[in-house]
């Protein structure tokens, strides 16, 4: 039985707005939906608030009245009644979405669809809600501490501060993440509670796990096997620093629904893999070794068969500046094939550091184009005339070919720079 | 179409309301954003094997929700493109399959006192009361 306070009651009965009475109806829905029995504070959320695709733009055109914003009211709100959106109450950050401001022609948007892309990101901004427009908060200034409870969404954001960083979220949509901005709550369920953060499957790694290209596919076989229980990584390998984290916990959230995971001796409620378990005994144990390996390498690259590669997408989450220099110096003294084409996709805030490291440059000078705000997978673009990719990331593999029905090949960053200067495909299965 | 055989389930109401369709089932977790196309009410997810099939008016009855955050906002899509199912049956309890039931705004049950997957199959009438949490299946007789 969901029980309120009494300023949850008040936002309920409409003393604080008709926007905060909405947002308040559609997150008692959704504890009720859940079987929560109350709310947690929040003072960190990061959605998409008032964003819209094409699709809700055509949508909602000319529905909005007296400055009321139809996006919000209806699609973010789920409300039926237009309402007046006072600024975010709690700080609240924009995730990717819409398109690069530098960019959006290479990635073939329409003029009016950019800017009402730009009118949507003018609306957040307005209600103080923080551009960063990346997927990944954690690398540009949103660092929740640990315990810290949040409403974030973006499955590879939410795993890793769970996972990682120790704070507190569920993984969560769109309309709850905008309720969250104009309440500060959240329902107190699921990872927010202590007893539901424990391990319940435990995964022996039986081979060493090094580069970037190994933690992702380790991570695509977790999610594959667990779905969205948590899973207890133990093994003998290198304590993985934050870019492999950030391609295993995106990897194990595309192929299941993992939104915490732990690594003994690596992930901080995790110091052993008895402390991961807590109180639970592994409901299944799951062997990776070179077998296994192999066949999430052949599942990631069971839709590719010609070797001619047109299109290499870096960048999924967006490339943390050390992976913009790993680019830059792979790059460096080669060009891209004139049959190719290289776009490696970033946050403002790395790509702005990168270009004052000259990284930027490089990669220009070389033929490759550096995007931000988005990826080809959520913008649905491609270089025109795109039949074959290459991609590093094991989330992007899982989701290109689905979206956009292109071949794509999925191997280490060497092998997609080399794939971009030569236009073939000369990956190895491990 | 001659019903063989009526076996009522009993769970939790998740979104109140009643509906009555086709049962389309998986044993697989459902995609989200990047695995389903809302506009057409067609699951796209390469290795799902309802890949291709069309969700819109059916009773989805399935494990539970995976992928995205964009989960909600899918389903939301389906319901204002009119390709949303008419009901929801699941397992297994997420955030995503929660706030994509509330928006979707569908009778939807979960925590049924028999496995649904076990009991329903594809081509099944059911029946969802998501405010008494009870699913009426109707076999059809073959």
């Amino acid at each position: 039985m969901l029980r309120l306070t009494d300023s949850e009651k008040s936002m309920l009965d409409g003393r604080e707005g008709k926007a905060r009475q909405k947002a308040m109806d559609l997150l008692v829905r959704y504890a009720e939906a859940l079987g929560a029995e109350r709310f947690v504070d929040t003072r960190n959320v990061a959605g998409v608030p008032g964003s819209a695709n094409p699709f809700l733009q055509r949508y909602y055109e000319g529905k909005d009245q007296d400055g009321k914003d139809a996006i919000f009211s209806h699609f973010d709100l789920d409300s039926d009644e237009l309402v007046d959106v006072p600024p975010a109450l709690v700080p609240t950050y924009h995730l990717q979405g819409g398109a690069d401001p530098r960019n959006w022609q290479t990635l073939g948007v329409k003029v009016e669809v950019f800017r009402n892309y730009e009118e949507r990101e003018a609306f957040a901004a307005r209600h103080d809600v923080g551009i960063l427009k990346t997927c990944t908060p954690y690398l540009v200034g949103n660092v929740p501490a640990m315990g810290e409870h949040l409403a974030w969404m973006e499955s590879s954001a939410v795993i890793f501060a769970n996972s990682v960083l120790g704070a507190r979220t569920n993984t969560e949509g769109r309309e709850s993440t905008s309720a969250a901005m104009l309440t500060g709550k959240i329902p107190d369920w699921g990872l927010h509670r202590t007893e539901r953060r424990f391990g319940t499957h435990r995964i022996d790694v039986q081979l060493p796990v090094e580069s970037v290209m190994d933690w992702g596919m380790l991570g695509y076989f977790v999610g594959d096997m667990v779905q969205e229980r948590i899973p207890v990584i133990a093994g003998d390998f290198a304590r993985p620093e934050i870019v492999r984290l950030k391609h295993f916990g995106a990897a194990a959230s595309s192929s299941g629904g993992v939104e915490m995971y732990h690594i003994a001796g690596t992930t901080p409620e995790a110091e052993s893999v008895e402390m991961a378990f807590g109180p639970n005994s592994p409901v299944e144990t799951f062997t990776y070794g070179k077998a296994e390996q192999r066949r999430v390498y052949d599942q990631l690259n069971a839709s590719a068969s010609d070797p001619n590669v047109d299109y290499v997408m870096l960048g999924c989450p967006h490339a943390a500046l050390e992976q913009l220099r790993e680019a830059a110096a792979l790059l460096e003294g080669t060009r891209v094939s004139a049959n190719c084409a290289l776009w490696i996709f970033t946050s403002r805030a790395v790509r702005s550091e990168a270009d004052r490291l000259g990284y930027i440059k490089i990669i220009n000078d070389a033929g490759g184009v550096v995007l931000t705000d988005t990826c080809s997978a959520f913008a649905q673009a491609l270089p025109p005339g795109t039949k074959v990719a290459a991609l590093d990331s094991a989330k992007q593999a899982h989701y290109l070919p689905a979206i956009l029905g292109v071949q794509a090949w999925f191997g280490s960053t060497r092998e997609c720079i080399q794939a971009a200067s030569t236009g073939r495909w000369s990956g190895e299965r491990p | 179409m001659k019903v063989a055989v009526t076996i009522v389930l009993k769970g939790r109401g998740v979104v109140g309301g009643r509906a009555e369709g086709e049962a389309l089932v998986t044993r697989e977790t459902i995609p989200g954003w990047g695995g389903v196309n809302p506009q057409q009410g067609i699951i796209t997810e390469t290795r799902h094997e309802l890949r291709g099939r069309s969700f819109k008016d059916k009773v989805l009855v399935f494990r539970g929700a995976k992928g995205s955050s964009g989960w909600s906002a899918m389903y939301h899509t389906s319901r204002l493109a009119g390709t949303a199912p008419k009901a929801l049956v699941f397992n297994e309890m997420t955030t995503k399959v929660a706030l994509g039931a509330v928006v979707m705004r569908v009778p939807s049950v979960t925590d049924l006192d028999r496995d649904p997957l076990d009991v329903i199959e594809t081509g099944d009438w059911v029946v969802v009361d998501g405010d008494l949490g009870t699913v009426h299946v109707q076999k059809v007789e073959k």
